[in-house]
C-alpha cells in the first residue's frame, strides 16, 4: 500500500528537478554564451536528447527484476553526477569558451557536458516507474497516464517555482544544491519504504 | 526648484517629449511594425519625429527618436547626457557602446570624432537594420556594428588588447536591461576594458526597487561613482572615470566643448555643474542593498516593485 504513493512522490519530485535544473542552464550559459535564442535553442535540445536516451535505457533496466531499491539507486546517482555542475560549470564553460568562437555550438558544447549526463539518469525514472506500478495489462495504459500526469505536473511545479521564486530568493548554486539534496532525499525514500516492505513481507 | 538655468530652448524640448509620450497628440503614422528574434520593433512618425520603440502593449519605451529636419539634435534626455562622458576624455580615440537602438550616440560621436574607432554592440540585427533605414546609421571601418550578445562580445574583447576611453552601456530591451548585463562579473568585465584614462558611463532607470541593488552592485565594482541626474529626466546616468579630474578641469574641458556639442542640443555646461555637486552628494539608496551577481540577478522581477 505504501510503495504506490512513494512511487509517485518519486516521480513528482524527478520532474521537478528537471525543468528547475533546465531553467538554470540558461543562467548558468548566460555569461559566456548570453541570453539569445539559440542558447535556449541548445538547453532544450540536450535536455531533450538526454530524456529520450534515459526512456530507453529506463525501460532497459527496468526487465530485469525492478525493485524499488533500484529505482532509488537512480535518484542517488543523478544526484551524484548533478553536483559536479556547481564545481566544475565555470572551468569547464571557459574552456568551451576559449576553443569554440560560435556561441551557438559553445552553448550547445557547453550544455551537453554540463547537463547531459544528469539528465540522462533522471530520464530513466519515469519507465522505470511504469514498471513497477503495472501489474496488469488492463490497467497498464491508465498507470502510465496517470504517472506522466505526475511527474509532469512535478515539472510544471518546477519551472514555476525556479522562474517566479527561487531565483528571488536564492543563488543558481543554492539551488542547485537543494535540487542534490532533494535528488538524495528521495533515494533514502526509496531504500526506506524497500526495507519497510520486504520486512513486513517476511513476517 | 532648481538652481540651474532651463533655457527656453530646452523648455521647448523637454514639452516635445511630453508630447511625444501622450502619442494622442500628435497624429502617428506606423512606418514599420514587425517581430524580430527579441522584440516587437515599431518606427513610428509622431509629429516632426521618428521614433524607434520597443513592445508597444502596455507601456511603450521609447528607445530613439529624430527630427529628420534637424537630425543633429538628441531628442531625448538620457542622449544627451550620455554626451556628458566627454567631460572626462574629451578626445577619445576609442569608444565602446553597448545597446544600439536607433544609434543616435555613436552617430553622434562619429560626427564628433571620425577618427575615433567606435565599436558598437547590438544583439538584434532588426534594430540594425531599422538604424540604417530610418536614424541614418552608417557602419565603416571607424563605426562598427557587431551584432551580437554583449556578454559574449565582451568576455571575448578581454582577450583582444583594445581598450577604450569610453564605455557606454546602454543595453535595454522591452522591459528593462538583459538580467546578465546587470551583475558585478560583467560590470568587472567592462572595468577591464577601459583604457588608463577612460570612463564608463551607464544609462539606468532611478524609480524602481531595482534602484538601490543596482546602485549597491555599481558601486561593488567602481566604487563611489557620480549618480548623475536631471530634473527633466527619470534617467539616471552612472559615470565611473578611472581619473577623478578637479572642479577646475572639468568646467575648462565643458567651456571648450561647449560650441561643438550645441548643435546636439547637449548643454554640457550645465550638465559640468551638475556633476560638480553630485560629486558632493551622499549615495541616496540603501548601501547594504543585496549586489547582482551572475549567481544572483532577479532585476526583471524586482523592477515591478515600485520605490
Amino acid at each position: 500500500m505504501l510503495v504506490v504513493p512513494v512511487i509517485y512522490i518519486l516521480a513528482f519530485t524527478g520532474g521537478f528537478v528537471i525543468m528547475s535544473m533546465e531553467l538554470l542552464g540558461g543562467r548558468v550559459l548566460a555569461p559566456y554564451f548570453g541570453n539569445s535564442i539559440y542558447v535556449w535553442g541548445s538547453i532544450i535540445t540536450v535536455f531533450m536528447a538526454s530524456l529520450a536516451l534515459g526512456y530507453l535505457f529506463g525501460g532497459k533496466l527496468s526487465v530485469r527484476e525492478p525493485t524499488l531499491k533500484k529505482f532509488g539507486y537512480i535518484f542517488l546517482v543523478s544526484a551524484v553526477l548533478l553536483y559536479p555542475l556547481i564545481l566544475f560549470a565555470e572551468p569547464a564553460m571557459q574552456w568551451i569558451f576559449n576553443r569554440i568562437e560560435d556561441p551557438r555550438y559553445g552553448s550547445l558544447a557547453a550544455a551537453s557536458v554540463l547537463f547531459m549526463i544528469p539528465t540522462i539518469i533522471l530520464g530513466m525514472i519515469s519507465p522505470y516507474s511504469v514498471r513497477l506500478l503495472v501489474d496488469n495489462i488492463e490497467t497498464s495504459g491508465q498507470i502510465a497516464g496517470r504517472l506522466y500526469f505526475v511527474s509532469t505536473l512535478g515539472s510544471a511545479l518546477g519551472t514555476l517555482a525556479t522562474s517566479f521564486y527561487f531565483v528571488l530568493w536564492f543563488e543558481v548554486n543554492q539551488i542547485l544544491t537543494y535540487l542534490t539534496l532533494a535528488l538524495v532525499v528521495m533515494s533514502i525514500l526509496a531504500a526506506f519504504t524497500h526495507w519497510r516492505v520486504n520486512k513486513s513481507t517476511s513476517i | 526648484m532648481n538652481d540651474y538655468k532651463i533655457s527656453s530652448g530646452y523648455l521647448r524640448l523637454a514639452l516635445c517629449c511630453l508630447l511625444l509620450l501622450s502619442s494622442h497628440a500628435w497624429s502617428d503614422r506606423i512606418l514599420q511594425d514587425k517581430y524580430s528574434l527579441y522584440n516587437r520593433i515599431v518606427v513610428k512618425e509622431t509629429g516632426d519625429f521618428i521614433c524607434l520603440l520597443f513592445d508597444v502593449r502596455r507601456d511603450p519605451r521609447y528607445q530613439s527618436c529624430i527630427n529628420p529636419k534637424r537630425p543633429k539634435t538628441m531628442v531625448f534626455p538620457y542622449a544627451r547626457m550620455a554626451m556628458a562622458s566627454l567631460l572626462f576624455v574629451p578626445e577619445p580615440s576609442t569608444i565602446l557602446v553597448i545597446g544600439l537602438g536607433g544609434g543616435t550616440i555613436p552617430i553622434a560621436l562619429n560626427e564628433l570624432f571620425p577618427a575615433a574607432i567606435i565599436d558598437t554592440v547590438e544583439i538584434d540585427p532588426a534594430v540594425v537594420e531599422v538604424a540604417k533605414e530610418y536614424f541614418g546609421l552608417k557602419p565603416s571601418p571607424q563605426l562598427i556594428v557587431h551584432t551580437q550578445d554583449a556578454r559574449v562580445w565582451t568576455k571575448r574583447a578581454s582577450h583582444r588588447t583594445t581598450k577604450y576611453d569610453i564605455i557606454l552601456l546602454d543595453a535595454f530591451n522591452g522591459e528593462y536591461i538583459p538580467e546578465h548585463l546587470m551583475t558585478q562579473e560583467f560590470l568587472k568585465e567592462i572595468q577591464a576594458l577601459l583604457s588608463d584614462r577612460g570612463v564608463m558611463i551607464s544609462n539606468t532607470f532611478a524609480l524602481s526597487d531595482l534602484y538601490s541593488h543596482e546602485s549597491a552592485t555599481y558601486a561593488s565594482v567602481y566604487g563611489a561613482f557620480i549618480n548623475f541626474k536631471i530634473a527633466e529626466s527619470n534617467n539616471r546616468m552612472i559615470i565611473a572615470p578611472v581619473n577623478a579630474l578637479d572642479d577646475k578641469t572639468l568646467r575648462a574641458t565643458a567651456a571648450a566643448l561647449k560650441s561643438r556639442l550645441k548643435p546636439y542640443a547637449v548643454p554640457i555646461t550645465r550638465y559640468a555643474n551638475v556633476i560638480i555637486k553630485a560629486r558632493k552628494r551622499k549615495p541616496n539608496w540603501q548601501q547594504d542593498a543585496r549586489i547582482f551577481t551572475d549567481q544572483f540577478s532577479p532585476a526583471n522581477l524586482l523592477q515591478g516593485k515600485k520605490r
